[in-house]
C-alpha cells in the first residue's frame, strides 16, 4: 500500500512497485501461488541475517572437528547446527596468517543468502565487482583493512553453483570466551572476506 | 595505421553485465534500508524458484538472462530490485505464466484502485 | 555420480556436491592444468570474459549441475556439466598485476568451456 508521509499525503507507487504488486495479485488470482505462500517466502527473507553465519563461525573457531567438517562440506556442518541453507552448496574458505580469502560475484550478485541474507548494496555495485578481482588489496584498503603483500590473496568469483562464506581468523585474546561471545565479534563483511572481526 | 574499433561487436561479445576487471571507481561501502517492496521481490524470487519446496515456476538462470537483456543503460540505471521485478515479470511472460494484456489491465486496475483510495 | 575417466591413472576426482543427475564423464582432475576456451558466443554465459583465454589448475570437482546456458533458455540443462574450481595465478590473468606474485583467483568452470593446457 502506499506510505502516508509526514503531511499526511500519500505517495504514489513508482513503476515498478505497480509492477510487483500486480505481478503478485496476478499469480495469487490465477491460483499460481497462493497468498499464505507468498506470506511464508516473505517470512523467511526476513528470518535471514548475518548472525546465522556468524554462529557457525564462532563454532568453528571453538571446535577444531567443526571446523574440519566446515571445510570439508559446508552444507552438511551447517545444517548440523539446526541453521537450515536450501538449495545452497557451501564452500567455506579459511583465513589464515599466509592466506586472505575475498567473495566477489562479477556477473551479478550470487552470496549465500539462505545464510546471511540480502547482500549489500556495495557487494552488487559496478566498482566492486569489476575491480576486486583484478585489484583487491586496493579494494580491500577502500574498506580499510590492509592485507600485508607477503599474505596470499585468494579472490573466489562465484560463477556457478557454488556458495562462498569466509572463515576469519579467531582474533587474538578470546581464550575461553563463550560461542555467542565470539559470535558478537563476527561481521557480515568478515564474512565476506573484506573486513576482518571485530577486536576481543 | 588506427585499427577501427569495431563497436557493435564490442558491445556484443562482451555483454554488459560482465564486469569483472573492467575499470571502475572507488568502491562507497554503501548500505541500502531494504524497503518492504524490495523484500517482497526477493520473497517472489525465493517462492518462484521452488528453494522452499513448492512448485518450481521458474529459474535463477531466467532471471540473470533477463536482467543482462536489460541493455548497458537500463542495467545501470535502474535498482537492484527494479531489475529483478523487471526480469521476474518478463520470465513469467515468456513462460505464459501472464500475458501481456493481463499484466497491462492488472496495472490499471491497481493504479485505480489506489488513487481512488488517495480521493478518499 | 560422474564417472571419472582412470585411463591415464589420473587422481580420481571426487565431487564435493554429487547428486543423482546424469551427467557427461569427468574428464579433469584436481592438479590438472587447464586452458579456458577463448569463444565469445551469445546467449546466457557464466565464464566470464577476463578468464577466457587463461591457464589455471583444477582445485576441485564441485560436482555435475545442469547447464545454466541451457536453463536459462527454459531447457533442463541435461546431462549435467562437470563443474569445477579452477585457480589461476592472479599474475597470469592480468598484465602488470601488483600484488604477492603468488595472489590466486578461484572460478567455477563448467567443463565445456575447458581444455587440457
Amino acid at each position: 500500500m502506499n506510505k502516508r508521509d509526514d503531511l499526511g499525503k500519500y505517495e504514489p507507487l513508482s513503476y515498478f512497485q505497480l509492477m510487483e504488486v500486480s505481478l503478485r495479485e496476478l499469480l495469487v488470482e490465477k491460483g499460481v501461488v497462493t497468498d499464505h505462500a507468498v506470506r511464508s517466502a516473505l517470512e523467511n527473507v526476513r528470518s535471514r541475517t548475518p548472525v546465522r553465519g556468524a554462529r557457525v563461525v564462532a563454532r568453528a573457531w571453538c571446535e577444531p572437528q567443526y571446523k574440519a567438517r566446515l571445510l570439508e562440506n559446508g552444507t552438511r556442518a551447517v545444517e548440523d547446527l539446526g541453521l537450515d541453507v536450501p538449495a545452497t552448496k557451501l564452500v567455506v574458505v579459511e583465513n589464515t596468517p599466509q592466506v586472505h580469502n575475498v567473495i566477489v560475484c562479477t556477473l551479478c550478485s550470487c552470496y549465500p543468502r539462505m545464510l546471511l541474507g540480502i547482500p549489500p548494496e556495495w557487494y552488487k555495485s559496478r566498482n566492486y565487482r569489476s575491480r576486486v578481482v583484478r585489484e583487491p588489496r586496493t579494494v580491500l584498503a577502500e574498506f580499510g583493512t590492509k592485507i600485508p603483500k607477503r599474505v596470499q590473496i585468494r579472490v573466489h568469483d562465484s560463477t556457478a553453483d557454488m556458495r562462498y562464506l569466509v572463515l576469519p581468523m579467531r582474533p587474538k585474546g578470546t581464550q575461553g570466551w563463550s560461542e555467542e561471545r565470539l559470535a558478537s565479534l563476527v561481521t557480515r563483511d568478515c564474512m565476506i572476506g573484506v573486513s576482518l572481526p571485530k577486536r576481543s | 595505421m588506427a585499427k577501427r574499433r569495431n563497436l557493435p561487436e564490442l558491445l556484443i561479445a562482451r555483454s554488459h553485465h560482465d564486469m569483472g576487471g573492467r575499470p571502475a571507481g572507488k568502491v562507497k561501502p554503501l548500505e541500502h534500508d531494504v524497503e518492504d517492496w524490495e523484500r517482497r521481490v526477493d520473497a517472489m524470487m525465493v517462492l518462484l524458484t521452488g528453494v522452499l519446496g513448492g512448485k518450481r515456476l521458474m529459474t535463477v538462470d531466467e532471471l540473470r538472462k533477463n536482467i543482462e537483456a536489460l541493455g548497458p543503460e537500463a542495467y545501470d540505471r535502474m535498482s537492484y530490485y527494479e531489475r529483478w521485478v523487471t526480469s521476474i515479470t518478463q520470465t513469467m511472460i515468456q513462460r505464459g505464466v501472464i500475458t501481456t494484456d493481463e499484466l497491462s489491465r492488472k496495472m490499471e486496475q491497481v493504479k485505480a484502485r489506489l488513487e481512488e483510495a488517495c480521493r478518499k | 555420480m560422474p564417472q571419472v575417466s582412470d585411463k591415464r591413472g589420473a587422481r580420481a576426482a571426487r565431487p564435493q556436491y554429487p547428486n543423482d543427475l546424469p551427467s557427461e564423464p569427468v574428464r579433469f582432475a584436481p592438479g590438472e592444468r587447464v586452458h579456458v576456451r577463448q569463444t565469445a558466443p551469445l546467449g546466457h554465459i557464466r565464464t566470464p570474459f577476463y578468464i577466457r583465454g587463461c591457464r589455471g589448475t583444477i582445485e576441485r570437482l564441485c560436482g555435475a549441475f545442469p547447464n545454466p546456458e541451457e536453463l536459462a533458455q527454459q531447457r533442463s540443462g541435461l546431462p549435467a556439466q562437470p563443474l569445477y574450481r579452477v585457480r589461476f595465478l592472479q599474475k597470469d590473468v592480468w598484465p602488470g598485476y601488483r600484488g604477492n606474485p603468488a595472489d590466486v583467483i578461484e572460478i567455477e568452470i563448467f567443463q565445456h568451456w575447458l581444455e587440457k593446457a
